[in-house]
């Protein structure tokens, strides 16, 4: 799996895709793949402030839930909210798939992240695909 | 045994694991056991669950155990031993029972063969084998039987799904038409000589166990025949959510050593006319005094999912009873649960909710099972 270079990962399995102040977060897909069928995700509302590194919502499969971790602190100003009806597209396209939008609260908070070349060797050494 | 070995866990692999791993099964540790909980190959839990509901899907359900009684007090050792009547089986039945303590709560489930006159199979967890084979083998001592555990002789393979029996006939010389559900043949499969083929299972659909030759190689030419004549493989994630669809307890979850049968509604597989077995008298005082909690059905009204463990609320918030199982349900496209409640709040069609993540989550008491196979029509 080639994970895409304009996105910053987390080693909680997290992506996060910046546009200007603002940035686009998801789950990645070696995050899905462990996860299995997706079918339920807990999401916050817009106007929640979410802390980097605290978890932000959970995600659950058929066999196992999972809390998701902000890659960023920010606000959120989107939620998408076609994944409550229609989990199951974060596996076909977990980086297409993106759960909330962020007003960033500060940017050079990604710095510390993982780069997409980074978060694969991570992802290897944990034993993935 | 060194300090090493000691702490270092021993896990145990069937002799399907190498298979297993070459199909790109995802592997779990289950009491103690290597196995597949999902085969991406097959499409995920989903899709194995949705095979075995409407065509046929396999398990490796090898860490299952055997237990054997033989000898001519085979059938007072059973009776004496579980909870249902064994003495109403002919040769060639099988019954749903348990193994229960002294105080009326459960050592183990099983299924109770009578494979010859004085010979009885058990089939146990894999999680009790040691458990029960102990515990069979020291309260059968009075009794002329011998009590063998034959677990590792067999890879044990269950067949499952309404096309199910149309795929065996194609690897067997057995009338399978002839074995009602709960009845064994034996016959060739796959070459093999007989094969004992118990037309049982554990997902709520009709289907097959057969118990071949533990060997690798043996079992994994049987094993990769059931997939070519068209069986989905499945692991144990839809194992799980296929037994839960059909509400048959899981060790430890729905029973276990501290939930006696009446808690647990087995009432009509513990059968109080026969004058003896262990745990019959503790089930007397605890049927004349009544129940603290009875197991329920629970479907989720609001978006949520009730996990095992997760508390069970009256609408005050008061805390009242616990999950046991609880997913979605693929085939019934629902969210479920089982849980232990007090039996005031058993009442169909009542509201409580789930705690899930510090929140109140409503679900409605629901009859079950959940599913129930359609009648051949």
């Amino acid at each position: 799996m080639a994970y895409p270079a304009d996105l910053k990962y987390t080693k909680e399995h997290e992506w996060i895709k910046p546009d200007g102040g603002t940035a686009s977060i998801g789950i990645t897909h070696y995050a899905q793949e462990s996860l299995g069928d997706i079918v339920f995700v807990d999401m916050p509302k817009v106007g929640t402030e979410l802390t980097a590194g605290k978890t932000f919502g959970s995600i659950e499969s058929v066999k196992a839930v999972s809390d998701l971790y902000a890659p960023a602190s920010g606000t959120v100003t989107e939620v998408n909210g076609d994944l409550a009806t229609a989990p199951e597209r974060i596996n076909k396209d977990a980086h297409g798939s993106w759960l909330v939008k962020l007003k960033l609260k500060d940017p050079a908070e990604l710095g510390s992240l993982l780069s997409a070349a980074d978060y694969e060797k991570f992802v290897a050494e944990e034993g993935g695909p | 045994m060194s300090a090493l070995e000691a702490t270092t866990p021993n896990i145990r692999k069937t002799a399907l694991n190498a298979v297993h791993r070459q199909m790109g099964a995802k592997m779990v540790q289950f009491n103690g056991w290597d196995m597949p909980v999902e085969y991406p190959s097959s499409g995920g839990i989903i899709a194995e669950h949705m095979a075995v509901r409407t065509a046929v899907g396999v398990f490796d359900v090898s860490h299952m155990g055997d237990i054997r009684l033989t000898g001519p007090e085979a059938l007072g050792a059973v009776q004496h031993i579980s909870m249902n009547d064994a003495s109403r089986l002919a040769i060639g039945q099988a019954q749903y029972s348990a193994l229960l303590y002294p105080q009326g709560t459960f050592v183990d489930d099983v299924i109770v063969h009578r494979l010859a006159e004085d010979d009885y199979l058990l089939v146990i967890n894999a999680g009790t084998r040691e458990k029960d084979f102990n515990w069979v083998r020291d309260n059968t001592r009075e009794f002329n039987c011998r009590v063998e555990n034959i677990s590792d002789d067999f890879t044990q393979i269950a067949i499952q799904g309404p096309r199910a029996a149309e795929l065996l006939e194609t690897l067997t010389d057995a009338r399978l038409g002839e074995v009602r559900f709960y009845w064994v043949t034996r016959g060739t499969v796959c070459g093999l000589r007989d094969i004992l083929i118990a037309r049982t299972g554990y997902t709520g659909e009709d289907g097959f166990e057969i118990y071949v030759p533990a060997d690798e190689g043996t079992s994994a030419r049987v094993w990769n025949q059931i997939l070519q004549a068209g069986a989905v493989a499945c692991g144990l994630g839809a194992r799980n959510t296929l037994r839960l669809e059909s509400r048959l307890p899981l060790y430890e979850h729905e029973i276990s050593d501290t939930i006696n049968v009446w808690e647990a509604g087995l009432d009509r597989f513990c059968k109080m006319a026969k004058p003896e077995f262990v745990g019959r008298e503790a089930l007397e005082r605890a049927r004349t005094a009544g129940v603290k909690r009875t197991l329920v059905g629970l479907e989720m009204v609001e978006r949520g999912i009730a996990r095992d463990g997760y508390k069970i609320l009256a609408d005050d918030g008061r805390e009242i009873g616990y999950v046991t199982s609880g997913s979605p349900a693929p085939f019934l496209k629902k969210n479920i649960a089982l849980a232990y409640v007090p039996p005031e709040f058993s009442r169909e069609g009542s509201t409580l909710k789930v705690e899930i993540r510090g929140q109140g989550v409503a679900a409605r008491v629901v009859p079950t099972p959940f599913y129930k196979r359609p009648k051949k029509g």
